[in-house]
């Protein structure tokens, strides 16, 4: 951390304080419940684009299904924290589901196993037949168990439920599932040339949302999970405490706005410790003789390969861990909203953005993805605001009926799209080390 | 006859539209195979280029409607393509000039670029949302249909009709038009060979005297040219909305790698492999199967192996056999 870093990091506090005390002519929000909200977006964002600075910083590997990650990890908090559907359980259709599973894995472990096993005509005719003959038998057993499962309740249910346990354990089980994800990608990409791990992550991006989008057995697809239990208390519960009240009177605040404002800073504590507790791991793993072997290893793999590195190896444990960490954040995302919607999983918001914060801040250097996280994130909230407003400047001096006016008005959403595309460009073109360099 | 119904079905719902949407998707996978030959990284604005390019097509339809011009039975949009081809050509090259160009003389590591590509893929989708909109637009004109489902039905006297979307013949018959004459230019012209050189090996092709610029330029054009076709294609024949083009980007990859990325002809085989598998894995076999089995056999569910909201998945199911177990792509295109 030297001067420059600190001035960089205090301007971005100044921004926030300045969102939650002051309008300025309508550029800040002037309300500490946005500033917070902000706040909150960042540190989730932070983590996010830790992971992907793992992967790309560390590694140069170039993940495109970002978003399938983090959606993956979203799945935790509603498989660990919801009550379980007790009703699913005992008219044994979920028992029949969960077996149907096991033998789609199966049939997968055993093709598997006959492919490394077998050699020549007899692999391709063995992996035929187990595969084709697996995919029917996993069909005959999975679509009557899932139609029973589904068939419950539709208006609330129709999904497996959860275990009931506490939230916050869906936040490492969440780094598990991207993991796990990430581990069958890498398997297949990694050790080819750069863009095919580029495509392939893309492809699995994007199926994993329509998964999570489609199956209703598994968290009710678009119809979205709400109310999945939270680790901080209910802004009800707080406004009808008499302990809060007196305690928001003492600030002379209004104890709807406070409760708020005390949800909001208690998720931002937590969410803390966690980008606190990330950072310093990834900071003594970058001193430590494993990250100079990363990035021994990224700079030039030839190199690295003849001293006895194994470099697919190594690359396939950085995926891992840095999709981890997205998955991680995932959790954390869907345990604030307390709500699980998949409609919300756009490549552009969790894929796209989140490489911009990366290429910002400065790749390979966990603070400049942490300032990134935080710069864009502030930049794309408030440009949803300065967006429209400044089209209504440039265009006051247009007849307000004229159609090229409206359009123009109409398509201030898209603005952003532009903004963050032109500032990457610009970012890599004319500054590719990013606001804080790797050293 | 049952048999004969059986044959109309598969025509009508599988061969017919995979045929069509497998054309459109190789031209798609020919201007991405063909930038990588020539500048070396997957391009992911592609699937852009194609949305802008349909984008200029159709505000240029609307344009020519506007004056009362149309094309007979043929849609307005043919008229206007090649328009919109000069426009999205100019603004490809605008960007290589501006973007691209820096890179490659700076030699930057095909990831740098891709990530480039990103970024200007992020410009142009703003670009298109902010010129056309993100609504659903249809903007066929001319005739529906080349065959008619129910004056099939009357003529042959089958149960099953046949209908084949004049939108389905245009793409078939544009595609291999377009692909004949990408051939013919490869192989027989001056420019194609040197663009060829140039992919083979950069080097002798710099010492032979080919300039780098030109062939370039070149290669942005022939790759601008098939995207806004095959994108006006997808377009007439389904409809244009911004995200989808954005979505085509994984199989049109998918199909390119399959072929052998760097392989014109691989980037043909892929789409069709790809489209044919596509349309098969998510088609409901239930009725082809009842014509044809006995009544005994018959399917009870819609037979139908994955439902089509999973049509990505079958790509990337291709994808990934192919990179496990033949990387090169089946036609042998650029190295691993």
């Amino acid at each position: 951390m030297n001067t420059r870093n600190i001035v960089l990091f205090a301007g971005m506090a100044l921004l926030i304080v300045l969102e939650g005390s002051t309008t300025f002519g309508g550029i800040f929000g002037g309300s500490w419940n946005t500033a917070l909200f902000i706040v909150n977006f960042g540190l989730l964002s932070a983590i996010m684009s830790l992971g992907v600075n793992m992967q790309w910083g560390y590694a140069g590997l170039f993940n495109v299904g970002v978003v399938g990650f983090i959606a993956l990890g979203g799945l935790a908090p509603v498989l660990i924290a919801t009550p379980p559907v007790t009703e699913v359980w005992t008219a044994s259709g979920a028992g029949r589901l969960i077996f149907a599973l096991i033998v789609g894995a199966g049939v997968i472990a055993l093709a598997i196993v006959l492919n490394n096993r077998l050699r020549g005509r007899a692999r391709l005719l063995a992996l035929c037949v187990t595969l084709i003959g697996g995919f029917f038998l996993y069909r005959a057993l999975f679509d009557p168990a899932a139609e029973v499962v589904e068939a419950f309740n539709p208006a609330t249910n129709s999904n497996l439920g959860g275990l009931g346990l506490p939230v916050l354990l869906s936040w490492p089980v969440g780094a598990a599932l991207a993991a796990g994800a990430a581990w069958l990608i890498g398997k297949t990409a990694l050790g080819l040339r750069s863009d095919y791990l580029a495509i392939a992550t893309l492809g699995i991006g994007e199926i994993i949302v329509a998964v999570l989008k489609n199956e209703d057995w598994l968290a009710r697809g678009v119809k979205n999970v709400i109310g999945i239990p939270r680790p901080v208390p209910y802004e009800v519960d707080l406004q009808n405490s008499p302990g809060f009240v007196d305690f928001a009177a003492n600030f002379g605040a209004d104890p709807v706005v406070a409760s708020t404002i005390v949800v909001k800073l208690l998720y931002a504590a937590l969410f803390l410790v966690v980008l606190l507790v990330l950072t310093m791991a990834t900071e003594l793993a970058l001193k430590s003789p494993w990250g100079r072997m990363m990035r021994a290893i990224r700079d030039n793999e030839v190199a690295a390969e003849a001293m006895g590195k194994n470099v697919t190896g190594r690359h396939l444990q950085i995926f891992m861990l840095g999709s981890a960490v997205c998955g991680f954040a995932g959790a954390m995302m869907v345990t604030m909203d307390s709500l699980h919607n998949p409609g919300t999983y756009s490549p552009l918001r969790f894929t796209f953005l989140i490489w911009v914060m990366v290429i910002v801040g400065g790749s390979g250097n966990n603070w400049g993805a942490i300032l990134g996280g935080f710069l864009i994130s502030f930049l794309w909230l408030k440009v949803e605001a300065w967006g429209p407003a400044a089209l209504d400047y440039l265009t006051s001096g247009m007849d307000p009926t004229s159609p090229l006016r409206t359009h123009l008005q109409d398509s201030a959403a898209h603005m952003r799209l532009i903004a963050l595309g032109l500032v990457l460009l610009l970012v890599l073109r004319f500054s590719p080390r990013g606001l804080i360099p790797e050293k | 006859m049952d048999l004969l119904n059986a044959i109309v079905a598969l025509l009508n719902f599988v061969v017919i539209p995979a045929t069509a949407y497998g054309a459109q998707l190789a031209l798609g996978a020919l201007g991405v195979t063909l930038i990588y030959g020539i500048l070396r990284f997957s391009n992911f604005a592609h699937g852009d280029t194609m949305a802008l390019g349909t984008g200029f097509v159709i505000l240029f339809t609307w344009w020519l409607q506007s004056m009362g011009l149309s094309f007979g039975p043929l849609p307005t949009a043919f008229l206007a393509l090649p328009l919109g081809i000069a426009l999205t050509a100019a603004v490809v090259l605008l960007t290589d000039r501006s973007v691209y160009r820096f890179y490659r003389k700076q030699k930057a590591a095909p990831v740098i670029l891709v990530i480039v590509s990103m970024g200007v893929m992020f410009v142009m989708n703003g670009v298109t949302r902010f010129v056309i909109g993100v609504d659903e637009i249809r903007f066929a004109d001319g005739a529906k249909f080349l065959i008619n489902a129910n004056d099939f039905k009357a003529a042959t006297g089958l149960a099953e009709g046949l209908a084949f979307k004049a939108s389905q013949a245009q793409t078939i018959v544009t595609a291999v038009a377009v692909v004949a004459l990408l051939f013919w230019f490869l192989n027989k012209t001056r420019t194609g060979k040197s663009m060829r050189a140039y992919s083979d090996n950069e080097d002798l092709a710099l010492l032979s005297g080919i300039s780098p610029e030109r062939v370039v330029a070149v290669t942005w054009i022939i790759a601008s040219g098939l995207a806004v076709i095959a994108g006006t294609l997808y377009g007439l024949d389904k409809s244009f909305k911004a995200f989808n083009y954005f979505q085509l980007l994984l199989p049109i990859f998918a199909s390119a790698i399959v072929g052998g990325l760097g392989s014109p002809l691989g980037a043909i085989a892929g789409g069709f492999l790809i489209a044919f598998s596509e349309v098969g894995f998510t088609y409901a076999w239930k009725k082809v199967a009842t014509y044809v089995l006995p009544e005994s056999l018959a399917p009870d569910g819609l037979a139908q192996l994955l439902s089509t909201d999973y049509k990505f998945a079958v790509s990337f199911a291709i994808l990934i056999v192919v990179l496990l177990f033949k990387p090169t792509g089946l036609f042998k295109g650029k190295s691993v």
